[in-house]
């Protein structure tokens, strides 16, 4: 499972690492610090037709992108 | 189902942007300008006296909305988020560059939706320009720019943009006597503040929400064929131009235009496209246009806070050295300023590609 640190970048940095990490292949786990990269990720991982889910962890967001 | 409750927002939230925009002109404010961040941040330098353009010198009241509505909206929702440290005093050098660019064309990339919906068709040359200047910094975001991470701080860091609107407010009702005030030109033509203030803080807290941006559009159309915010986008303009249409302030054409300057007179096409290019990049480059800047530093985003100040300081400069465009045309030190913004910010992405980091 790869795992991407995008807590603290600017919209859309968090989407691009998002992007390259799902290129090598799902599941992914990407870690961010804000709801709006929250939702960008989220509808561009359901947009490209995967499964989507998040958790709060200790005030960040780890998201969880399955093919 | 979140998908389209998301898209429905961002329609909403542009519709009322257009309507409050058509509003406040029909109320007083500019021509072709309810709302723009670029002319309105440079009426609060004059009105705080950073520069002496006596035709532009207002304070605001639709940026003290904005800022405070976005942040009355973060602190509910709990999105108030104090982040910062992400290149600081990069931003504030791209956020004055950025205003250099807006002031060449006159108006930020709100404003020149606005214009086209009031039927000025030298605003064509400026969303071409803002097109190509966002496909630009797309292309360097592709190749891994950034301007690093930015870090949790203090609570009390990302109050102090609001704070700074707060304080202004208060000058403005209470002690008006220490503010400059136009009595001609643009400045002098404003709504009144309580209807200013009401559609500002309501459009605020809406653009927070829906995360509005003229910039994120086309940058999201193609790096990631996302056209989400292009709603947001096409619902200004939509709504701008019926609004015009209903209250008879369209006019189509090139000459003539309010506080625009003809763009097929002196070659002037080529800085009102390339204006727009310079703040297409560094909208893109700050993660967000004008509007966008303003709404984040009213939500805790103190690199933000750092751009706004960085356009302010801009729009002092532009107007205490001759930079800025007026409708009788482009200057030549504008263009100078212009040229050398483009290079200036271009370097700095330059300088901010960090390949290695990204792969």
């Amino acid at each position: 499972m790869t795992k991407v640190d995008a807590r603290g970048l600017n919209c859309p940095e968090p989407v691009l690492l998002t992007k390259r990490a799902l290129e090598q292949g799902a599941p992914v786990v990407v870690l961010v610090d804000d709801k709006t990269p929250l939702m960008n990720i989220t509808r561009f991982a359901e947009n490209a037709g995967y499964q989507v889910s998040h958790e709060l962890v200790d005030g960040d967001y780890a998201i969880t992108i399955q093919a | 189902m979140g998908k389209t409750k998301d898209h429905l927002l961002v329609t909403i939230a542009g519709l009322v942007v257009g309507i409050g925009a058509v509003l406040l002109t029909a109320f007083g404010n500019p021509g072709n300008m309810g709302f723009c961040i670029a002319c309105f941040l440079r009426d609060i330098a004059g009105g705080v006296k950073l520069h002496s353009a006596e035709v532009v010198q207002y304070v605001r009241p639709e940026i003290i909305g904005l800022v405070l509505g976005a942040m009355l909206m973060a602190l509910g929702t709990g999105e108030f988020r104090v982040r910062g440290g992400s290149s600081p005093a990069l931003r504030f050098v791209i956020g004055f560059f950025v205003m250099v660019g807006a002031l060449m064309f006159l108006g930020c990339p709100l404003r020149m939706v606005i214009r086209l919906g009031g039927g000025d068709g030298n605003a064509l040359f400026g969303l071409a320009g803002f097109a190509a200047g966002v496909v630009v910094g797309s292309l360097f975001l592709r190749k891994g720019y950034s301007l690093k991470k930015a870090h949790p701080l203090g609570k009390l860091e990302g109050g102090v943009l609001p704070a700074v609107n707060v304080v202004l407010l208060v000058l403005l009702v209470a002690v008006p006597s220490v503010l400059a005030f136009s009595a001609e030109g643009p400045g002098s033509m404003h709504a009144p503040l309580l209807l200013s203030l009401g559609v500002s803080l309501v459009i605020g807290a809406l653009a927070q929400r829906a995360r509005l941006c003229m910039a994120g559009g086309i940058r999201d159309a193609v790096l990631l064929k996302d056209f989400h915010l292009l709603y947001g986008f096409a619902a200004i303009f939509a709504a701008v131009l019926v609004g015009n249409l209903i209250t008879g302030r369209f006019h189509a054409g090139f000459a003539d235009q309010p506080i625009a300057f003809n763009t097929l007179a002196d070659g002037n096409w080529l800085w009102a496209f390339l204006g727009m290019a310079l703040v297409g990049v560094g909208s893109v480059f700050l993660g967000g246009c004008p509007l966008r800047q303003l709404i984040l530093a009213g939500s805790g985003n103190s690199d933000s806070a750092i751009a706004v100040l960085g356009m302010t300081v801009g729009a002092a400069f532009c107007h205490n050295f001759g930079l800025a465009s007026s409708g009788a045309g482009t200057t030549t030190a504008g263009h100078i300023a212009l040229l050398l913004g483009l290079v200036v910010v271009l370097l700095i992405g330059w300088c901010n590609l960090h390949r290695e980091a990204q792969s």
